[in-house]
């Protein structure tokens, strides 16, 4: 059909320009009211040294261009509300529109952060009360919800295990990662003066006891576990783990990067956990937004909870809520404010909405998609720790590298069927990783097709790999030269002189 | 439960197809005796008109009738309807960090513009996909300079933000990084005199904020060479980046960084924003937070591309640049779609608006006798006065008139008894200056009120170059 066009453009929709270049001088986006107090002369005002004339290269564009512009960028991206998007250790669920509603509600979205108190009690009780639903879901006994994401949280609570250790005498020096880890881990923990002692995973994939029994020692200062770990597998030597651990006078701390496993079923506070954090973008139903916000709250048991961030939401025996600021002990503040308000506007309502029976029922939901794509797709690829798997599952590319094609060559091409890929090349320990969490989301339906993709895939592997290294086939762009992008990186876009 | 897709008969063929009989089954990786078997003490399930009704309770409990003063570091400016109309758009919203570029280009693409209109904005070269907020972002600024360095001193004005200095306060704790403070002179400005005999050749970065924390601008020039002359960079932070529109970019600084939350996004009780960070090309590699590149496709058709990846903490682990693995896409989508909607004509305009509000109130306000305007500098849309009594007894007649009347600063600054911190953005009318300005006069001329005046024993400034030079010895 394409080329059967001539004379005539195709429609802008296949080719968006940047917003600068739809630019062109006098146009406007948006009006203002009069201003009812006499007008001033900036210039005047700020002085020569001060004033500025004009941003240069900045877009002049009306309303429509505006919504059109950014209409058809949305439609070059696939989101959860697309289809299916099994990214491993990301929780792709729905974002239920309620949430998007209540967070925009006038009185919430509008507060200004230092509202007086009394004026900002409606704020102040959701606050409270996501944070009390946190603690009942994990069974930890205090929590600070102003870790701005996962990463901020993981800081956070390192830097609270070191806070207690210097007060007992000794920070000490390392901190436990399996190798089975997020890289989230390690970065953290080396901005907080800690170096990462790396341990070894057993054959089943999980922390090899004889491993940690060797590690852990009166340097250590803590073990990072993620429970369930990055292949999906539950811990089950938790207790003993951390039992070696609080031995040796060390704490533990739990990545919740992967709770949408055990909410209602298991509690982390029952574990021997001291500190962890939660992600309300992937366990609440958060948006993830195309890369945030997200919100990290931190949790922790009684031993920890003087250390928590400043302030602390508090409510009086009279039912009013209040920050409390007098806390001498606590580490001091990890972001300015009390977190992403917004974000906890949105989890309370994803937990309201499904309630302690719900959110059971979620968490087996999410673990049966996720053992249902493991069996079906065992025949057609490697899966490199066979066992029963919790909320994701993860494969090896191993039959399909033998043919040249890799686990982000299957990914590409996974997107001419229609889906999102899955998470490539992670956790480090399974070369050529196909990291699968299809979440409570998926319908069967849905996984029927993914499933019938993939094995459509691998056939297509055995008998046209250079077909498969090409892919994708229909996207707006074809693959992108990533090694060109880094090599003389185009990071603005400038006016053409 | 109305968000999970599958029928019981579902999960039955799902279940044989697993060779389980049971879904417990599926959990007996978990020991028993750390199974939880009770029920949480949670509310719900709600229905969707409950949970409305459970919100708009919330929200009643709230300042909305009020007409509120505050700004220190979030703004409320007006959001036109484009800007969530937009956002609503779900491919954006509930996708994931665009690393599949080739079904994320809508993503990648209003990204790269998010880069552009900040490096524009602040006068840099590049920009960075956004960070947390200002405050993170300003952490990042300054652990970024001491990479660039390798010094490991760093000298902040008072005039930051000072939750800012107390997240940066938290995160540099445990690494060997010495931070001095520098007080303000009486025009309201950092004390270029001290500044001058703190600022060394062991020192990092020099850390100010403009317009700082008491609306005033900073003389960004005349610091950049004072840190230039000790190869120290220069970090410039901005929370109130309209004031950019009207007021000189500081090119000259090494960073810019800040909160773009003004640009779009809600104050929202405090969260989320949308931190941002700018810096010159040669620095480009030492950047925290995501980046997006521009590229071609293998047709040689323009796409963009997360890129300089190797800096990131997924490939380079405890060595990364930050342990951050993501930024604030959809608060930046926010700030790009507003930046783009208000453009060259409209983001002036509404700055000028900004502008003129906050000279007309400090003009009247001057006109009460008793009431200062103390801090001289030249300012953008917010100014401190001091009052002639207790503070929190205006600020409680001023709600008695549904306005909320600024911010105290003497918990922030002991210095500044009874001066309050006030912010007069396009939201403001005239009708509430001037209600404002009639609470002021009423509170000074009551001689019961004005009875409790009490005289600061020195000048803030003294007092604080007296505190510094204790702190440095």
């Amino acid at each position: 059909m394409e080329n059967r066009i001539r004379e005539a453009r195709p429609h802008v929709t296949r080719n968006e320009a940047l917003i600068f270049e739809r630019s062109s001088p006098g146009k406007v986006g948006v009006e203002f009211a009069p201003l009812d107090v006499p007008a001033v002369s900036p210039a005047d005002l700020l002085g020569a040294d001060f004033v500025r004339a004009e941003i240069d290269g900045f877009p002049e564009v009306s309303e429509l261009e505006v919504i059109r512009h950014f209409t058809r960028l949305s439609t070059w991206n696939y989101g959860v509300d697309t289809g299916l998007y099994p990214l491993g250790s990301c929780t792709m669920k729905y974002n239920p529109r309620i949430n998007e509603v209540v967070a925009r509600l006038e009185g919430l979205a509008t507060d200004h952060p230092y509202t007086p108190e009394e004026l900002a009690q409606g704020c102040l009780r959701v606050l409270h009360e996501t944070a009390r639903c946190l603690l009942e879901i994990t069974g930890m006994d205090a929590i600070s919800l102003q870790p701005a994401a996962g990463a901020q949280g993981e800081l956070t609570g390192i830097l609270m295990i070191r806070a207690c250790l210097t007060e007992r005498g000794n920070p000490r020096k390392y901190i436990l990662i399996p190798d089975s880890a997020h890289g989230t881990n390690p970065a953290s923990v080396a901005t907080t003066g800690y170096e990462v002692r790396n341990l070894k995973s057993n054959e089943r994939g999980c922390v090899d006891l004889a491993d940690l029994d060797r590690a852990m020692d009166a340097d250590v200062a803590g073990l990072m576990l993620t429970n369930p770990n990055t292949l999906g597998i539950f811990e089950s030597d938790i207790h003993r783990i951390a039992e070696i651990v609080h031995a040796q006078g060390g704490l533990v701390y739990m990545d919740g990067a992967n709770l949408n496993a055990l909410v209602g079923v298991a509690r982390l506070g029952d574990f021997g956990v001291d500190v962890m954090h939660l992600n309300l973008h992937k366990t609440f139903s958060t948006p993830h937004g195309g890369g945030g916000p997200g919100s990290g709250p931190v949790a922790v048991k009684r031993i920890l909870e003087l250390y928590l961030p400043s302030p602390v939401v508090e409510e009086s025996p009279e039912g009013k809520f209040r920050l409390n600021y007098d806390r001498p002990r606590s580490i001091g503040r990890v972001r300015a404010f009390y977190g992403n308000f917004g974000m906890a506007v949105r989890a309370l309502a994803y937990i309201l909405a499904k309630g302690p029976e719900g959110l059971r029922q979620t968490t087996q939901d999410a673990v049966l998609n996720a053992n249902y794509v493991r069996s079906r797709l065992r025949d057609s690829y490697d899966l490199p720790y066979d066992q029963p798997c919790m909320h994701e599952c993860v494969f090896s590319d191993r039959r399909q590298a033998a043919k040249g094609v890799r686990t982000g060559d299957l990914a590409k091409r996974l997107i001419d069927y229609g889906f999102h890929p899955y998470t490539t090349a992670f956790p480090l320990i399974v070369p050529g990783a196909l990291m699968i969490e299809p979440t409570e989301s998926a319908s069967k339906e849905e996984l029927d097709a993914f499933i019938d993709a993939l094995q459509s895939i691998a056939q297509e592997v055995e008998e046209d790999p250079q077909f498969v290294l090409k892919a994708p086939y229909t996207t707006r762009v074809t693959r992108l030269d990533e090694v060109a992008a880094a090599r003389k990186p185009v990071l603005r876009w400038k006016p053409q002189r | 439960m109305r968000y999970l897709p599958n029928s019981p008969a579902d999960r039955q063929a799902m279940l044989r197809a697993t060779g389980n009989t049971s879904i417990d089954e599926l959990f007996a990786q978990i020991p028993a005796e750390l199974r939880f078997r009770g029920k949480l003490n949670l509310p719900g399930p709600l229905s969707e008109a409950e949970i409305l009704e459970f919100f708009r309770q919330a929200a009643s409990e709230s300042s909305r009738e009020h007409v509120s003063l505050l700004g220190a570091g979030a703004y409320s400016h007006y959001r036109p309807v484009v800007v969530d109309a937009l956002l609503s758009r779900s491919e954006f919203f509930t996708a994931y960090t665009p690393y599949q570029a080739e079904i994320a280009q809508g993503t990648l693409q209003a990204m790269f513009e998010f880069q552009t209109l900040m490096a524009q904005l602040t006068g840099q070269e590049v920009s960075n996909a956004s960070l947390y907020d200002g405050s993170t972002a300003t952490t990042e600024a300054v652990l970024m300079a001491l990479r660039v360095t390798r010094r490991h001193r760093v000298v902040l004005a008072r005039t930051l933000h000072p939750e800012y200095r107390q997240v940066l306060h938290t995160f540099v704790r445990h690494q060997d990084v010495k931070l001095t403070e520098v007080p303000y002179a009486a025009s309201g400005r950092i004390d270029l005199t001290q500044l001058e005999s703190v600022v060394d050749s062991e020192t990092a970065a020099v850390v100010i904020q403009s317009p700082n924390f008491f609306g005033t601008l900073e003389r960004g020039y005349e610091i950049a060479q004072l840190a230039h002359r000790h190869h120290a960079l220069l970090i410039v932070v901005v929370t109130e980046p309209l004031s950019l529109a009207i007021v000189k970019p500081p090119s000259d600084a090494d960073i810019v960084c800040g909160e773009a939350q003004s640009f779009g996004v809600p104050v929202s009780f405090g969260g989320p924003y949308v931190g941002f960070l700018t810096t010159q090309e040669k620095l480009l590699r030492q950047i925290p937070g995501r980046l997006v590149g521009q590229t071609v496709d293998t047709e040689g058709r323009r796409g963009f591309v997360l890129t300089l990846a190797t800096r990131e903490q997924h490939i380079r682990r405890e060595k990364a640049t930050s342990n951050i693995c993501t930024n604030q896409s959809l608060c930046a989508l926010a700030a790009t779609i507003y930046l783009s909607l208000l453009g060259k004509a409209g983001l002036k305009l509404l700055a000028e608006q900004n502008l003129a509000k906050a000279h007309y109130a400090a003009e009247q306000l001057r006109g009460v006798p008793g009431v200062e305007v103390p801090f001289s500098g030249a300012r953008f849309n917010e100014f401190v006065i001091r009052v002639p009594g207790d503070t929190d007894h205006l600020l409680e007649e001023m709600r008695r008139e549904k306005i909320i009347g600024g911010l105290h600063l003497e918990k922030l600054y002991p210095g500044l008894k009874n001066h309050l911190l006030m912010c007069f953005t396009e939201t403001v009318s005239k009708a509430a200056i001037d209600r404002v300005v009639e609470a002021c006069r009423q509170f000074a001329t009551n001689p019961r009120l004005a009875a409790q005046t009490s005289k600061p024993d020195a000048t803030p400034a003294r007092r604080k170059s007296v505190r510094k030079h204790k702190s440095l010895n």
